[in-house]
Order: structure tokens, then C-alpha cells, then sequence
């Protein structure tokens, strides 16, 4: 299978006070290759804890109870199970091959580090022996470029530097540096370090179209605007070229004339770079605008998955068909969906949408109905 | 709004606050028994006088007759401690509820008008938090002559600055929220809003810091009877009994514990009595305000 | 047509203090300049982007906020607002100017005379999880509006709580209940059902929906058009969401940075907009249909902040089609095409 990302049987349940709450139940999804994958679906339908689960960052009283979530980083080669690593080999995929954007773009930056700091720390963190080269590099230059009297006393301490950096770049994890880079003078070496990776940062936030870079980067979040600090969660996001971006309603809070800035920069680096995006949102009107396949969910389970034109234009499952009738469109009244969505502790048994479904039937209350592929590409869990 | 269901969840969650609120009723149910498992000498009026059996200074160790001992003139421990716990509730429950009516009524005045009201309410405050506490309460007892009396109201003079203070913040992050707008755009009066809509929602983090208070308070007072600035002599009084204590903390060569039961017993009850209510504090947070608990 | 709810020159500023002593040091221009006039049974849609003064309109129109000048008006005949403008202008005629505004104009009122308005219009709030007091019941939350008004209390009281609930949806069990234990959308017709409780004329709406989602907000606008039918309710419907606004509301009105840049019905506003910002935001605003590709205008930098609003027209800095004439002076709002209002030099065809 050549998917980027394959999740199989996907069950998450909450360990809670009033009981065992089933969140996810046997959720099965493909993701492929420079693909965007839009998850919809109202709020409690489980899309952003998918998102977590993928990062192994539910929360408890949450826990993945069964399911392998296949991942495919280099495409052809080993796939790695996501729910068997060890909590470091995790961390190391976080942020450099699967990187995730949030909601909340205030709540996603730290208001003490300045943007710069924010976006290194990533850089810093999956890709240092790129820095180390920089730095290197950036002391050849002026080793190269040395003139006059003051140049000649600092030469030595250049040359210092310059071997520093280049062990550094061939073996960033070496203790020993790490030991040296403590010592107090030695220390301010290691300042053109964090000044390259500033420089790596100014350039991520080049790549999403933040005007004047550089003067952002030493900015505090709460100098910028809504759109701008989105676009700076995007630059971390992408800073370490991540096969997966994971994108968990990154519109919902900003203005329209903003979101529709922010969605043709999503759409411009959809080519620009190698990664699929899984894009979360209840917006169906905007995962229309940017996903390849859409992927519906109620209640814990996938409903109906299918490419964007066939899901908008054909929608097979009964919820599908609902949600699309309750968008407010132009010239088209939104007809409300009855009943409520379901408590977890209390879900119906068989289908779970079927209390609320026109097309119910005998068989829709007692057994839960299976993805299965109706036409290519389009799958749908439904009796009818 | 009682849900013992989630009040026995809490409690099972957390052992620790479970021992507090134990430790409290088994010091409520001496204080409330206190005539019966101590019952008072016949024949003398005030309850709170320590029976006395001699005028000997030196101290008794426990005996059948003295069941604590007696400590210096010859004062019966046990008594002293049991009607103690009586004196140390009527401390802390007395202190700690006027400087809850005091606190919520001025913080909320400061809080809901701001304005010049807060201004001049906080500068108040600041002149009271100005002075170390103690020192203030000492000279307050001081100007008002000792007495279990002038003890209460030092100690409702000191602490109040801090509720109204504490009332004064709470009522400033809820004063914003949206139902209290919705509360105003219904045509509600400032004195509804306050009393309905922003109290309840703020006052229990000032009924947590109240309860862990308690302790502090009695701590208070029993140090204040402790430099003798307290109840007059003889009172039944954990702060006296300590004072009491002080030349026999240690005995003569050769037997430095001679008289641990002067010193240690009274200590004790006022160790039990304030974790005790400091663990209360702790059950109250983890009941009520489900946000701060411990997970 | 005599308009239940009338604004003229309407302004709500808010200083900024700065220094040592608060001194104030300029002004956010929330609302600036507002003229609005809003028929009985009309459902009037108030668009805009965040920081564009919508709220802030809402809220003062009903008096929860006050406003820096400007005069309200709630069913006041039009010979009165027109005697009040005019003398507004004149030398003279003091006295009878204060009368009159004493009487009719709700910008004067305070104190006891705003609670007899109340009781004629309410404001259902944007976040339903904030917008109930968590630790009253939903019957004491709904007929609290009863009792402060003085009209009921006790078991008449909450005979007409269940009846109201009944009305939005909800039934008698629910009232003893607490809002936790409800979802968004439930917790939503709570507070609709409480700016029911006095028999309001008019209810403004502040965003009720977005906090909700989709099919639960096609299940509230359903309600709030029976009840407008029924209850014979005039809406001010205050969203940043173009389509819900196209779908529900009669006319709309679009506001930028304190202003209002265009008024008309819903149709006219989305097929043939004429302000740019207008054009803008319906263009920006996302269709579910993967199919049609909208010839996109991405609108360059951010919404100025309303301390500082830019000089003569305030969205010539972000408007392509921006001339010298745009940057010195200001449109006006004028009624152009019978009863389309726009505010722009070059409006499109």
C-alpha cells in the first residue's frame, strides 16, 4: 500500500467518573501521498481525537484501546506502526515527520518566546546538524572576508568556532560538546548558533508569506494579528518539512477575509511541498474549497468517505445527505436535522444515527453497519 | 446541588482529605461532648476554669485522677485541653464568619462599582496589611485589655484586609462573564446581580481559603495567649496551656522529659486541629470547585 | 413605513487612557457615525468581521452599553424623530429639543426609565456555555426576567417559564434542571426562551449560532423563524457568517471599522454587491460545492485597528480600485437605487 497513513480498527475509549465513554469505535482511514484528507464532522464526533491519537497525545482519562495506525514516511519502505513505538522514537517523529496546528493560534504560541525562539525550537530540535553546517559556513565567510586589525585577534577564536560547529554538524548528539558548549565563556559560541537558526526561522516564515520577515521573527505573539500568528503556527509546523500536517480547524477562529488568506496559502504550499495534509474541520463549505477526499464522521465512527466531488455532489449515507441540506447555502434554506446528537455513555445501539435517520429500517437498530465500497473511492457504512 | 455520589467519589479519590473532615468531626464531637466526658467540678460557675489541686508549681505526670497530668498550679490538663476545643471553635468559627461578612460585603461593593468606592476600600485595606499581623493584634489586645474577647477582634481586625481583598478579585473575573451582562440587560438591580449572579459563582474559592484559615486563626490565638496577651488565667485555653508549659519544656538534668505532658498534649490537640481543618480546606477545593482538584 | 427601531448618528467610543493620571489619549471608534432604520417584523441582518463594531452596535442600540452621542429610538413616532433632527441643526428650540428626547429618545434614558424599555427588547448572547449563571436553574433563569420586572412570581411564574419552553423546543422536565447538564444548542434556546419571558417587540442577536454546530444551528434558525411568525418579533441578527445571513434575513446591512458601507436586501447584497468590501466578503465566504471555483478576492493585509482608522474612505488601503479621492474624503451612506444604501466613490456596477 503505498498510503502515507493507514489506520485500522481505531478504538479510543474515556475512563470517566460516570462511566466508560466510547470515543472512537473501529475506525478505519487512509491517508495517500501528498493528499488533503478533510475529516468533518459536528463537535463530539471524534475527528480531533483521531488527530491526537495519531500523535499518541490523547489525554487521560483517554486510551487507545486497540487498532494499528500505519505509518509510511518514506514511501515503499518499512511502514511503522504509530501505536507500537516507544515514547522517544514518538517524539522524534513529532513535529519532523507528522506536525500538528491547532485551533487556537494564541493558545498554540507562547506569549514569552519571541515567534523566532518558537519556530528554532523546533528547527533546533529535528534538524540541528543543518544548523551546525550554517553556522559553520557562516564562519567561513567571515574567516574569508576577515580584514584589519580587530579580525586579526579574533581569528583564532573564529577557527575555534568553525571546528566546534563542524563536529557539532557531523555529531549533534556528542556529549562532550554539550559539555563544552556549558562552560560559561565557551557559551557565547554557541550564540551564532541560535542567531542561524533565528535565520532558518525568518526563512519558514518567508515560505507562508509573512511580510517582513526578518522584523517578525523577533516579534511576541501577541504583537501580531489572528491571521499572522496563524500563519507562524503554519511556518512551525512546516519548518522541518513533515510528511503529515495535521490541521485541526486552523480557520474556525479567524475572520472570513482571513480564512480565505490563509486557505490559498494552504492550497499554494499543498504544491510547493511534499507533505498531505489531514485537515479537521465542521466546515463543510470550507473543506470543499481545499480537500481532495473527504472523510464524514458521527459519533465516533467514519460514515462515508469519497472523493470531494463524488461526497458533494453524490452523498450516499443519510447523514451526509443532512449535514449537506443544513449548510446555509445561497438561495437555499438550511433544513434542520431532528433529534440530538448522542451522549456517549448513552449511544444507540446498531447504527448510531439511526434514531435520527429518515431512512431507518429494522436492521439499522440492531447492527452496526460496515464500510463498504460503493463505487471506486467512495465508501459508505449504511444498510440503505 | 449536594451530590454525594461525587462527594464519596472525591473522598475515594483522595484519602488524605477524608482524614480531614474525620478529624474535625472527632474534634467537633469533643468540643459538643465537652460537658460530659469532662464534666465541671460542681459547685463553680464558670465552665472555662480550670479546676486546680494545689497551687504546687511543679507539674504531675498523669495519673488515674489527672488523666493528662496537671501542669504548672497545678491546672488538670485534661480539662484544660477538652474545654479547649471548645474555646478554639468559638475562636475560629466566630473570627473566620465575621471576616467572611465583612470581606464579601466590602469586596463586593469594591469589586462591583470600582471607581472611587474600590480605590478608597483598597487603600483601607492597604493601611491593615501594612502592619505584621501579629504585632497589629498584639497592640489591639493590648489597647483593649486581655481577654478571649480582645483576642477575637484583633484577630477579625487583622484578617479581614485579606477576604476583602480576595472577594474584590473574584468579583472583578466575573463581573465580565456573560450571563451577568444578560442579567443586567434583563433590568436586574447592582444588588440582585451581586447576590444572585456573581457571589455564588465566586465565593467558593473564598470558602476553601476560609476553612484552611480556620487553623491559622486558632494558631493565632494561641499564640497570642501564649504571650499572655489572651484569656485571663486559669481560662481553659490551648494557647494558655502551652504558656503554662513554658518552664517545664525541659526538666532537670537527667530527665529532659520529665514534663513532656505539659507541653506536648496541649500541642498536640493544636496540631491535630489545624490539619485537620487545613485537609477540610483541601476536601471543600476538591467538592467544589472540580477545576483546581487533582485529577 | 414607520420603523420599529430607528438610529441616527449613532457614535460609541471608547477612550484609551494612558499615563500616569489616565488621561485619555484618543478613542476606539467602535461605532461611528450610525444610521439604521429597522421595520416591525423585519429581520435585519448585521454583518461584519470581528472588530468592525457589530457587538458593540448590538449592545448599544439596547442599552447595555452608552453611547458616546447619537439618538435611539424604539417606537417612536416619526414626527418626533423628525422634529428632534431637525431641531438638532437649528439655534434655537433648546428646551424643546430635551423634552423630546427626554421622552422618545432612548440615548438620554437611565436609571428606571431603561428598565421600563427592557422589558420591549432583549439580546440573546453569542456563547451559550457563558450566558447562563451555571448555578441557577433553568426555570429561576428564564422567569428571573419576570420577577425583576415585577410581573409574576412563584407558581404563575413558572407556569409561564414551561409554556415559554415549550415554545422554543424544550419541555417542563427541563426546568429544574442546571445548564451543564445541556448542550450548546439546548443551552441556546434557554436563552432565547429567557429574552422571551417579557414579551419583547424586539431581539437582538449576537452571533447565536457560531458557537453551535451546523445542523444544531439549522435546528435554532428553523425556531427562530416560527417564533418571529408566531410572536410577531422584529430581529436585529448580528453574524460574521454571509451565508447564514443570505438564507434568514430580510435586508443586511454591512459594516467596516465603525461604519456602515452597505445596506439592502439579501438578494441584492450577494449576487450584486456594490461596495468592494462587500464584493470581498462574499466572495471569501466558502461554498460547500468542490466545484464551482470562485474567481477569488483575497483581500491584502488585516482590518486596521478602530483606534486609528484610516483617513477618508476607511477600506482604501486594502480596496483595489482606491483613488486619490478615496484616501481624502469619506463616502457617505446615500440611497442610490431606490433603497440600496452604499458608501463608496467607485461602487461596482
Amino acid at each position: 500500500m503505498n498510503d502515507l497513513l493507514t489506520i485500522k480498527g481505531l478504538t479510543v475509549r474515556f475512563h470517566i467518573y460516570e462511566g466508560i465513554a466510547p470515543a472512537l469505535q473501529d475506525l478505519d482511514l487512509a491517508i495517500g501521498q501528498k493528499e488533503t484528507f478533510g475529516l468533518v464532522g459536528e463537535t463530539g464526533c471524534g475527528k480531533t481525537l483521531t488527530a491526537l491519537a495519531i500523535l499518541r497525545l490523547i489525554p487521560p482519562p483517554g486510551k487507545i484501546e486497540s487498532g494499528t495506525i500505519m505509518f509510511n514516511a518514506n514511501g515503499g519502505s518499512e511502514p511503522v506502526d504509530l501505536l507500537a513505538l516507544s515514547e522517544p522514537d514518538m517524539r522524534s517523529l513529532r513535529g519532523s515527520r507528522i506536525s500538528m496546528i491547532f485551533q487556537e493560534p494564541s493558545a498554540a504560541l507562547n506569549p514569552v518566546f519571541t515567534i523566532g525562539d518558537q519556530i528554532a525550537e523546533a528547527i533546533l530540535l529535528h534538524r540541528p546538524e543543518e544548523v551546525y553546517q550554517q553556522a559553520a559556513d557562516a564562519v567561513d565567510q567571515r574567516l574569508a572576508n576577515a580584514a584589519g586589525p580587530v579580525s586579526i585577534l579574533a581569528r583564532p577564536v573564529w577557527s575555534v568556532e568553525r571546528r566546534l560547529y563542524r563536529q557539532l554538524a557531523r555529531n549533534p548528539e556528542s556529549v562532550w560538546l554539550k559539555f563544552v558548549g556549558r562552560v560559561p565563556l565557551v557559551r557565547r559560541l554557541l550564540w551564532r548558533i541560535s542567531v542561524e537558526a533565528e535565520k532558518m526561522a525568518a526563512e519558514a516564515l518567508k515560505d507562508v508569506e509573512i511580510p517582513d520577515a526578518a522584523r517578525v521573527v523577533r516579534q511576541y505573539p501577541h504583537q501580531l494579528s489572528g491571521g499572522m500568528k496563524q500563519r507562524a503556527v503554519i511556518a512551525m509546523a512546516l519548518a522541518c518539512c513533515p510528511k503529515l500536517l495535521i490541521a485541526d480547524e486552523p480557520t474556525t477562529s479567524l475572520d472570513v477575509t482571513i480564512e480565505a488568506q490563509i486557505l490559498e496559502l494552504l492550497r499554494k504550499l499543498k504544491v510547493d511541498t511534499e507533505a498531505s495534509i489531514l485537515y479537521i474541520t465542521h466546515d463543510l463549505a470550507v473543506a470543499a474549497q481545499i480537500c481532495d477526499r473527504v472523510g464524514v464522521m458521527y459519533s465516533g465512527t467514519l460514515c462515508e468517505v469519497a472523493t470531494a466531488e463524488e461526497m458533494y455532489g453524490n452523498p450516499l449515507h443519510p447523514y451526509t445527505k443532512a449535514l449537506l441540506a443544513a449548510v446555509p447555502k445561497p438561495g437555499v434554506e438550511p433544513s434542520p436535522i431532528r433529534g440530538f446528537i448522542p451522549d456517549p455513555l448513552s449511544l444507540p445501539p446498531g447504527c448510531r444515527f439511526h434514531p435520527r435517520c429518515d431512512y431507518a429500517t429494522e436492521m439499522c437498530s440492531k447492527e452496526t453497519p460496515t464500510m463498504r465500497e460503493v463505487t471506486p473511492g467512495h465508501l459508505v457504512a449504511c444498510h440503505v | 446541588m449536594i451530590d454525594f455520589k461525587f462527594i464519596w467519589y472525591q473522598m475515594r479519590r483522595n484519602p488524605v482529605s477524608l482524614a480531614g473532615i474525620v478529624i474535625v468531626a472527632i474534634f467537633a464531637l469533643v468540643a459538643i461532648l465537652a460537658p460530659v466526658i469532662a464534666p465541671t467540678p460542681a459547685g463553680q460557675r464558670d465552665a472555662y476554669l480550670i479546676p486546680r489541686e494545689g497551687y504546687s508549681p511543679v507539674p504531675q505526670p498523669p495519673s488515674w485522677a489527672h488523666k493528662f497530668g496537671t501542669t504548672q498550679g497545678q491546672y488538670d490538663i485534661y480539662y484544660g485541653v477538652i474545654w479547649g476545643t471548645r474555646s478554639a471553635f468559638k475562636v475560629g468559627l466566630a473570627v473566620i464568619g465575621s471576616v467572611l461578612l465583612l470581606g464579601i460585603i466590602l469586596g463586593s461593593i469594591a469589586g462591583y462599582f470600582g471607581g472611587i468606592i474600590d480605590e478608597i476600600i483598597m487603600r483601607v485595606t492597604d493601611v491593615f496589611l501594612a502592619f505584621p499581623a501579629l504585632i497589629l493584634a498584639m497592640a489591639v489586645v493590648a489597647a483593649l485589655g486581655p481577654s478571649l474577647n480582645s483576642v477575637l477582634i484583633a484577630l477579625i481586625v487583622v484578617s479581614w484586609p485579606a477576604y476583602a481583598r480576595l472577594v474584590r478579585g473574584d468579583i472583578l473575573a466575573i463581573r465580565e462573564e456573560d450571563y451577568v451582562e444578560a442579567a443586567r440587560g434583563v433590568g436586574a438591580s447592582h444588588f440582585r446581580i451581586i447576590t444572585r449572579h456573581i457571589l455564588p459563582n465566586s465565593i467558593y474559592p473564598v470558602f476553601i481559603m476560609a476553612s484552611l484559615d480556620i487553623g491559622a486563626v486558632v494558631l493565632s490565638a494561641a499564640a497570642l495567649s501564649f504571650l499572655g496577651l489572651g484569656s485571663p488565667e486559669g481560662y481553659a485555653d490551648w494557647g494558655q496551656m502551652i504558656q503554662f508549659s513554658r518552664n517545664w519544656i525541659v526538666g532537670p538534668p537527667g530527665h529532659p522529659l520529665a514534663y513532656w505532658y505539659t507541653v506536648t498534649i496541649p500541642g498536640l490537640f493544636i496540631l491535630f486541629f489545624v490539619l485537620g481543618w487545613n485537609l477540610l480546606g483541601d476536601a471543600f477545593r476538591d467538592i467544589l470547585d472540580p477545576k483546581l482538584a487533582k485529577r | 413605513m414607520e420603523a420599529l427601531v430607528e438610529v441616527r448618528h449613532l457614535k460609541t467610543h471608547f477612550p484609551i487612557l494612558k499615563g500616569l493620571f489616565r488621561r485619555p489619549a484618543g478613542a476606539v471608534r467602535a461605532v461611528d457615525d450610525i444610521n439604521l432604520a429597522i421595520r416591525r417584523e423585519q429581520w435585519m441582518g448585521l454583518v461584519g468581521e470581528s472588530g468592525c463594531g457589530k457587538t458593540t452596535l448590538g449592545k448599544t442600540i439596547i442599552r447595555l452599553l452608552r453611547p458616546t452621542s447619537g439618538h435611539i429610538y424604539l417606537g417612536a413616532p416619526s414626527d418626533a424623530i423628525a422634529e428632534i433632527e431637525s431641531l438638532e441643526h437649528s439655534r434655537d428650540g433648546h428646551h424643546r429639543l430635551k423634552a423630546l428626547r427626554r421622552e422618545h429618545d432612548l440615548a438620554t434614558f437611565s436609571g428606571k426609565r431603561i428598565k421600563g424599555v427592557r422589558r420591549r427588547m432583549q439580546l440573546v448572547h453569542q456563547d451559550p456555555y457563558t450566558s447562563l449563571n451555571p448555578r441557577m436553574k433553568i426555570r429561576d433563569i428564564v422567569a428571573e426576567p419576570l420577577a425583576v420586572h415585577g410581573i409574576m412570581r412563584g407558581k404563575q411564574a413558572s407556569e409561564r417559564v414551561a409554556n415559554i419552553l415549550r415554545l422554543v423546543g424544550l419541555s417542563e422536565q427541563h426546568m429544574a434542571r442546571y445548564p451543564h447538564q445541556f448542550s450548546g444548542g439546548q443551552r441556546q434556546r434557554v436563552a432565547i426562551a429567557r429574552a422571551l419571558a417579557t414579551n419583547p417587540e424586539f431581539i437582538v442577536f449576537d452571533e447565536p449560532t457560531s458557537a453551535l454546530d451546523v445542523s444544531v444551528q439549522a435546528q435554532i434558525l428553523d425556531l427562530l423563524k416560527h417564533l418571529k411568525a408566531e410572536e410577531h418579533l422584529t430581529y436585529l441578527y448580528i453574524t460574521h457568517n454571509l451565508s447564514v445571513a443570505e438564507t434568514v434575513c430580510d435586508s443586511i446591512a454591512v459594516m467596516y471599522l465603525g461604519k456602515i458601507v452597505e445596506m439592502g436586501t439579501a438578494l441584492e447584497i450577494f449576487h450584486s454587491p456594490r461596495h468592494p468590501y462587500t464584493q470581498a466578503l462574499v466572495l471569501s465566504t466558502p461554498i460547500p460545492d468542490p466545484k464551482t471555483k470562485r474567481v477569488r478576492i483575497i483581500l491584502p493585509g488585516e482590518v486596521p485597528s478602530p483606534a486609528n482608522p484610516p483617513t477618508g474612505c476607511r477600506f482604501h488601503p486594502r480596496c483595489s480600485r482606491a483613488t486619490e479621492e478615496c484616501r481624502s474624503t469619506e463616502p457617505t451612506l446615500e440611497a442610490k437605487e431606490g433603497s440600496r444604501l452604499f458608501a463608496c466613490w467607485h461602487p461596482l456596477e
